[in-house]
């Protein structure tokens, strides 16, 4: 319930903080609205202004913008001519899909290399930890450039447009980065208690003893971190899919920012923030099924 | 003399280049069992976890034999003692709630080993794991083989432990410090479980600092200290004729905690009768909720200048609530706290601050409550009005710490040491009342008696009044002029502590007094 309260009022803000930006924008929202078309008569001017509401009071603005955005409705694109809610719909599933490959990606290397490096050799740990600390550095854009130009114009391996791997690729570098620090570190925290000992002495073996018993409690903290990324990389995957001419999300905002078409940025802002309002929901409800402490109260 | 299911012969270990165990030999039989006891660091835990290879990484392990039902076991690799372990020894330790899994129930625990071992037929894992828990004498086990850790008590917790280690009915039990963590009703009613397995034909080894513990199950003792078995022999000889130095200490100490030793009987006390004395502290019908859970309801109590009021209480009593209600803390919803004559509770806490200094507060891990980075000398100046070299000089000997310690921060220092620097702290702005919040549990049992004996000492010299709050009841017993018992956030029973020990009145205050392990009982037996 308090859960709730705070995501709608997290859009809320998203949404307000949206309003605002638009108005605070150099120039008449108007001439934004009549953009670079030339010829417009001072009586068509007028006309928009009336058409839409901009002769009403902000506050009045406002309020109507919020009851349109209840409704679903984000308003009309004034560059591509089509509701805004239809030019997200066709963006948003590929920028999605960009988005939760690279997380898998990541959650897959994460877990695969903390499980295998923690607690071990001090060199193998070193050498992952250093990989780990350059790929969470290293602009995405950059890496991305550079998988282009290895990969598809040298090797021929991917294509040059459109392709899935290599954008999640290079997306994923960074949240592959943090998650394995996050969840080995969590997992040599989990093997030095007690109850490691217990499960050993009940003639566990090593691995399963890390992946029945420590993985779970290193998996606390790397969900926060997930919820958190996947807003993260949502953002980024807007600048990965220029680098690699891939339709979505990336391209419609592009667009409409450089087109000043607000109406479609205000939709794809509200729009991001939702997919994080769902991504942090979702983690506090995962870390109550793998925590069962936040389940239940205190002992009887 | 039948077949040994453990033996150890000349073992050696060692940490890099530290040696923490030098040339120990030992031997379990079915139905026995040996006890390990020393202080914490003497290396008695390392040893018990060769007998199931897990003394841990970095250690390097030498023996002339160590066998496991009369197999040597001294060159296996890790994939035989994985075959080994829980099968042929198991494992209890310490407190459960970290002993055991806290994201997984204990009937997944329990089925694990089941599990491993192929002790029965997967279909019947779920049967056997209910049956083992009622063999450790939990009750409702279909119910509690579905909870978690931290929704049992620490009772049933340590006997799902209990449960998981014996699963796959191990001739040879390994319990390390198995009741430590317990309250001593709680640990009454392990200590049976123990004995009902050995009586079923387990071998036992048991670990422990506390003598008294030992005592009730231990056939045969070994006293540890840095490495080496000082004296070992059956457990009744080692009891009630010790012959090293070391192991009388042990004993003295224990006995003392145990057998009644107030140090009230002593004469510098005598006719030194504190009720005259003027009150510097009066809680009148305290009561504080928690959630729809009186935590403490109506207690009242007066402290008088230089004597020892003792809280006694199992853990959930709500002997630490009174104490943060006592220290301004917490507020009382109602009821309220003077110290000195004039209001304390209800203050605001701008209006309390001048006063603080009146009334400190030791707790029971110093550690926790010394910023690490700080030295001692710091540590101290800290709670000192001005900085003044020679006033933490003299709090330091008051204590019985030498000044050479001054540049050292708290983690360089023993358990014993950093209680002294408490103390020390806590007396530093010179209060009226000292809160003393189970001061020496963490301690081992010599070094409880040197802290106690301390704190004694302080109060003849400096007159502060002590409110102690413990859970055992020897310690109470030790240092209290009057005791005050508490159960369920009301007081039980109070008076003068004579009259609690050798005539208690209420059924709870008779049943705590039963449940103390008696080194006597033993010796006389």
């Amino acid at each position: 319930m308090k859960r709730l309260a705070l995501s709608a009022g997290v859009l809320w803000g998203a949404v307000t903080v949206a309003f605002i930006a638009l108005h605070l924008a150099p120039g008449k929202v108007v001439d934004l609205i009549i953009g670079n078309s030339p010829g417009v008569t001072p009586a068509v001017r007028q006309q928009i202004i009336k058409d839409y509401g901009l002769d009403r009071p902000l506050l009045v603005q406002y309020v109507s913008y919020l009851e349109h955005v209840l409704r679903g409705d984000l308003g009309h694109s004034y560059r591509l001519q089509i509701p805004v809610s239809r030019a997200i719909g066709d963006a948003l599933p590929a920028t999605l899909a960009l988005t939760f490959t690279a997380i898998g990606l990541a959650l897959i290397f994460a877990l695969v290399v903390a499980v295998l490096t923690a607690h071990r050799r001090p060199w193998l740990r070193g050498l992952f930890s250093t990989a780990e600390t350059i790929g969470v550095s290293i602009p995405t854009f950059w890496f991305g450039i550079l998988l282009l130009t290895v990969f598809s114009f040298t090797l021929h391996l991917a294509p040059a447009a459109g392709g899935l791997v290599l954008p999640a690729i290079a997306l994923a570098v960074a949240p592959a980065g943090m998650l394995t620090q996050v969840l080995r570190d969590g997992l040599e925290n989990a093997l030095d208690e007690p109850f490691i000992v217990t499960a050993r002495s009940r003639g566990l073996g090593d691995f399963a003893v890390r992946l029945r018993h420590g993985l779970r409690h290193a998996l606390l903290p790397a969900i926060t971190l997930t919820g958190w990324l996947i807003g993260l990389t949502l953002g980024s995957a807007v600048v990965v899919e220029q680098v690699f001419s891939r339709p979505g999300l990336g391209q419609l905002a592009l667009g409409a920012v450089t087109g000043k078409d607000m109406p479609v940025v205000m939709g794809v802002v509200l729009v991001v923030a939702l997919v994080y309002v769902i991504a942090s929901t979702v983690v506090d409800l995962l870390y109550r099924v793998v925590d069962p402490r936040l389940r239940t109260e205190a002992p009887s | 003399m039948s077949i040994p299911i453990a033996e150890i012969e000349d073992l050696h270990i060692s940490f890099g280049s530290v040696s923490a165990v030098r040339g120990v030999s030992l031997s379990i039989e079915p139905g026995k069992c040996v006890a390990l006891v020393g202080e914490s660091g003497s290396g008695k835990s390392v040893t018990a976890r060769t007998l199931v290879g897990l003394t841990g990484a970095g250690a390097s392990v030498l023996a002339a034999r160590v066998a496991l039902g009369g197999t040597d076991v001294t060159r296996h690799g890790e994939r035989q003692w994985r075959s080994l372990r829980g099968r042929v020894a198991g494992l209890v330790l310490q407190d459960a709630l970290v002993s055991l899994d806290p994201l997984r129930t204990v009937g997944a625990e329990i089925a694990e080993v089941l599990h491993r071992h192929r002790v029965v037929p997967r279909a019947g894992i779920r049967d056997r794991v209910i049956e083992l828990l009622s063999l450790a004498g939990v009750p409702e086990p279909e119910v509690r083989a579905g909870q978690y850790p931290h929704q049992l008590s620490g009772g049933l917790r340590q006997r799902a432990l209990i449960a998981s280690a014996i699963a796959a009915d191990p001739p040879l039990l390994i319990a390390d410090e198995p009741t430590t963590a317990l309250d001593v009703t709680v640990q009454a009613q392990i200590l049976d479980l123990l004995a009902e397995r050995k009586a079923a034909g387990t071998g036992l080894l048991l670990i422990s600092h506390d003598l008294a513990v030992v005592a009730r199950l231990a056939d045969h003792i070994h006293v540890m200290k840095d490495g080496v078995f000082v004296e070992s022999g059956p457990a009744q000889e080692v009891l009630h004729d010790p012959q090293h130095p070391y192991t009388r200490s042990l004993v003295a100490a224990v006995t003392s905690l145990t057998r009644g030793v107030s140090r009230s009987d002593s004469p510098s006390r005598a006719g030194n009768a504190t009720t005259q004395r003027e009150v510097v502290l009066e809680a009148s019908e305290l009561t504080k909720r928690y959630g729809g859970r009186r935590a403490v309801d109506g207690v009242s109590f007066t402290l008088r200048a230089g004597e020892t009021l003792g809280l006694v209480g199992e853990s959930g009593s709500g002997k630490t609530t009174v104490a943060r209600l006592v220290l301004g803390l917490l507020a009382p919803d109602t009821g309220q706290v003077e110290l000195d004559g004039q209001a304390w509770s209800g203050l605001a806490e701008r209006d309390r601050r001048p006063r603080r200094q009146e009334i400190q507060v030791i707790h029971q891990d110093p550690l926790s409550s010394f910023d690490p980075r700080l030295t001692v000398r710091r540590l101290i100046e800290e709670a000192l009005p001005v900085r003044d070299e020679g006033r933490v000089a003299e709090l330091l000997d008051q204590v019985g710490l030498g000044v050479d310690l001054l540049g050292r921060r708290p983690r360089e220092l023993s358990g014993g040491q950093r209680q002294r620097v408490a103390i020390a702290r806590a007396l530093a702005p010179e209060p009226r009342v000292l809160v003393c919040d189970e001061p020496v549990s963490a301690l081992d049992v010599s070094i409880q008696a040197q802290v106690l004996d301390l704190l004694a000492d302080l109060q003849r010299e400096l007159g502060v009044s002590y409110l102690f709050i413990s859970h055992h009841l020897g310690v109470i017993h030790h240092v209290s002029d009057r005791v005050l018992v508490m159960k369920d956030g009301r007081v039980i029973e109070e008076g003068d502590v004579h009259q609690i020990f050798n005539a208690p009145q209420a059924a709870y205050t008779k049943e705590l007094l039963a449940a103390v392990p008696q080194l006597e009982d033993a010796i006389r037996s």
